[in-house]
């Protein structure tokens, strides 16, 4: 952890993507980060958090309560002038979208850094497996994506710089091969850090976007967009990678984790095909890309997801290149990440190359899932609730390790979607189908999005049985705290007008037990705040 | 070293039991003998008591932090129903297994039959060209009185037995810089006691 602070410029330490962040925010001289944990983008906020209680640098940090409020924490010290980072994974950049779409009109004041972290093959993710890219169309937001961890250090840098010239935030959009790709990093000097308090100084023709002003300011960001679109065009970063020797009629175009598969790939068969790596996803360099394609007869695009760039390097080609055969997804695949071998694949392909791979039938082996760890108190939860909750009872999930609960042995989750929609899937449920409910919550999701769905159970009248699994920490993502260290949570339930509310230690299970038959007899809405402290937690 | 010049190495396992500090360790011992060097590793829900690979690369100059299928050189398996789920990542040719023999329970195993010592041995003879089966955990416990120095004392027995091209006092090194300082006594002690362990031959 110290030696994320190191003064020696020039030394190279090893890193994890998260890491070298952190330490780029910290050698550009950041002033104010928020952020909410989520895996792969965890190690980003717990890191600074690490610094910000040590006070051995000088910046603001919070956790905030969810990624909306963060990314308006964060627009606010952009307003201020300071120079903001805001953190999260992907389901986050979906919670704080609302935010997101304004602030590109308005434009930041101080340089404002958004890093997003997708999870290609939802290694730690429920909920969808999303593609971040496809908000820098729809916000009009400059994207850059890295490779790796020095990459992570440098771009967000540049990040910064291109905030600042520009007057706009910037996305950096890693994937977890990013985010937790650990990799020598050569480091840079730190900033000299002194908290300049900000100021927020009144102008309303920038802050406010009220009709007709909001159609004036995305002309505005259109034209910043045309001239980042310039800068993107020269930027080192979008590099043609073309060796004297090369083989120039098949190119490959490539960015993110990718681009290391792609040489990885080149190196296995001994080949030097032409490479343009692009750190610009949006804007895209448009006319580097033409002249990249214009002699090719072949190109092949490797990207994970949907081929948002094969997309557009089809138009693009229809103006160089008519005749350019373009390979993409018709050899990677569309879902899950892209790995090493399917590079490999797919480059023997495009050049007739042929792969020795000899496949193997590989053997069966017992699967094995996740499961809470030994002395959980949600074991006691689960377990209650199974003892007592009549048969066909539903059991809504919600996004925390109490999503275990649909693995064996509990098997105890009917539906599973996203923060706080337990209670709002449940309510749903109980107004179109009357069915016994009992909806878990973990307690930094219940602050997260829980409220909203729970007043609107009382206020369009809902019974289901809500059991908050208050553990005291965001366990999954890392034991970081949450506002139930200052609020409690039986005093926002009881706030909201909730008549069946108890607070219960999971140890006392007979009690327990009771309270679940007896709540789910009622005809209104019932809380239980099953309260027990994670055993990683002191 | 071989295929090359560089080194592809899985250490697979269960959540908890310590693959990120190995990771950590090795990545630091690599740097210091003048490596390049890239880690794969996954957070979050798949650790909660779940089936966790990482890769780790180092050689003249990396590129991908994953291991490609059937490159691996060797892997670490702490728990050995982990075991054939890695042999996506192994070839005949080179790959060896050091496999920890030793079992964690889950519940997902539950009507499941789990594979036998002499069976796992027997798949693996297609998919590599050594596997052996170490007493890590019970050698630990037994001598030091903690099963969670396994990992450690794998990593000995693949650094001090040649299965991994990295000097002793390298590792012993990062080791240091690693392991905070309350732990570091038993795990030096696991490591060097993988130097006189003998590794019985199958």
């Amino acid at each position: 952890m110290e030696e994320i602070l190191s003064k020696k410029t020039g030394k190279k330490i090893i890193l994890l993507g998260n890491e070298a962040i952190v330490r780029g925010a910290l050698e550009a001289g950041v002033q104010f980060v928020s952020t909410y944990p989520g895996t792969p983008a965890s190690e980003i906020g717990d890191t600074f958090y690490k610094l910000f209680k040590q006070q051995k640098t000088n910046f603001y940090f919070e956790f905030s309560t969810n990624e909306k409020v963060a990314l308006e924490a964060g627009v606010g010290a952009s307003f201020s002038g300071l120079k903001t980072l805001v953190a999260m994974k992907y389901f986050g950049l979906n919670v704080c979208s609302d935010s997101l779409m304004p602030f590109l009109y308005t434009g930041s004041k101080g340089p404002t850094v958004i890093v997003v972290a997708d999870d290609p093959s939802c290694h730690s993710s429920a909920q969808s497996e999303q593609n971040s890219r496809f908000y820098s169309h729809l916000a009009h937001i400059p994207t850059l994506e890295p490779s790796d961890p020095q990459e992570c250090k440098d771009f967000l840098k540049l990040g910064f710089e291109l905030s600042e010239k520009f007057k706009i935030p910037v996305l950096i959009r890693t994937t977890t091969r990013v985010a937790h790709q650990r990799a020598p990093v050569k480091l840079s000097t730190l900033s000299r850090n002194v908290l300049v308090k900000g100021k927020f100084v009144k102008d309303p023709k920038k802050f406010v976007t009220m009709p007709p002003r909001v159609l004036e300011q995305k002309k505005e960001l259109f034209e910043k967009i045309r001239k980042i679109k310039k800068f993107s065009e020269r930027s080192k970063i979008n590099k043609i990678n073309r060796d004297p020797i090369s083989i120039n009629q098949v190119g490959i175009i490539t960015s993110g984790v990718s681009y290391l598969y792609v040489k990885e790939a080149l190196r296995e068969f001994n080949l030097s095909l032409p490479i343009l790596k692009l750190g610009f996803f949006y804007p895209l360099a448009e006319e580097k890309i033409k002249n990249f394609i214009k002699k090719l007869k072949k190109v092949l695009v490797v990207e994970e997801l949907e081929p948002l760039l094969e997309r557009e390097i089809q138009r693009f080609a229809k103006d160089v290149n008519p005749k350019l055969q373009i390979f993409g997804k018709n050899v990677l695949p569309e879902v899950g990440e892209i790995r090493p071998e399917y590079v490999f694949e797919a480059v023997a392909r495009l050049t007739g190359k042929k792969v020795k791979i000899k496949k193997l039938k590989l053997p069966e082996f017992p699967r094995r899932l996740p499961s809470l760890c030994p002395g959980c108190p949600y074991w006691l939860v689960f377990s209650a609730v199974k003892k007592v909750a009549p048969k066909n009872t539903i059991f809504g999930g919600d996004i925390g390790c109490y999503m275990l609960a649909g693995f064996p042995p509990h098997n105890i989750q009917d539906y599973l979607s996203c923060m706080g929609s337990s209670i709002g899937i449940g309510h749903g449920i109980k107004k179109a189908a009357g069915q016994k409910l009992i909806a878990f919550i973990g307690d930094s999701t219940f602050f997260h999005a829980g409220i909203p769905a729970l007043i609107n159970c009382l206020v369009n009248k809902s019974n289901p049985l809500i059991i908050v699994m208050d553990n005291q920490t965001t366990a999954m993502t890392g034991h970081q705290p949450h506002p139930g260290r200052v609020i409690k949570i039986e005093d926002v339930v009881k706030a909201c007008g909730v008549k069946n509310l108890k607070v219960i230690d999971p140890i006392k299970i007979r009690e327990l037990e009771e309270t679940i038959k007896k709540f789910l007899e009622k005809r209104e809405v019932s809380v239980i705040v099953a309260r027990r402290r994670c055993i990683f937690v002191k | 070293m071989r295929n090359k010049d560089e080194f592809n190495l899985i250490i697979s396992g269960v959540g908890g039991q310590g693959l990120i500090t190995l990771l950590k360790i090795l990545a630091e011992a690599a740097m210091a003998e003048g490596f390049d060097v890239k880690t794969s590793e996954l957070h979050g829900l798949s650790q909660r008591g779940g089936s966790v690979g990482v890769h780790l690369r180092f050689g003249k100059k990396i590129f991908s932090p994953l291991v490609s299928r059937e490159k691996a050189d060797l892997i670490l398996v702490l728990e050995k129903n982990e075991t054939l789920k890695n042999c996506y990542f192994a070839s005949r040719k080179k790959t060896i297994f050091l496999i920890n023999n030793f079992q964690i329970d889950s519940a997902s195993f539950r009507g499941l039959k789990l594979p036998e010592d002499k069976e796992i041995l027997k798949i693996l003879k297609k998919f590599s060209q050594k596997a052996i089966f170490i007493e890590a955990s019970k050698i630990c416990k037994e001598k030091i009185g903690k099963e969670i120095l396994a990992g450690i004392f794998m990593l000995g027995i693949a650094v001090y037995h040649k299965f991994l091209p990295l000097k002793p006092e390298s590792v012993l090194k990062a080791i240091k810089k690693i392991i905070p300082k309350e732990y570091l006594k038993m795990n030096e002690k696991a490591f060097q006691l993988a130097k006189f362990s003998f590794l019985p031959q199958n």
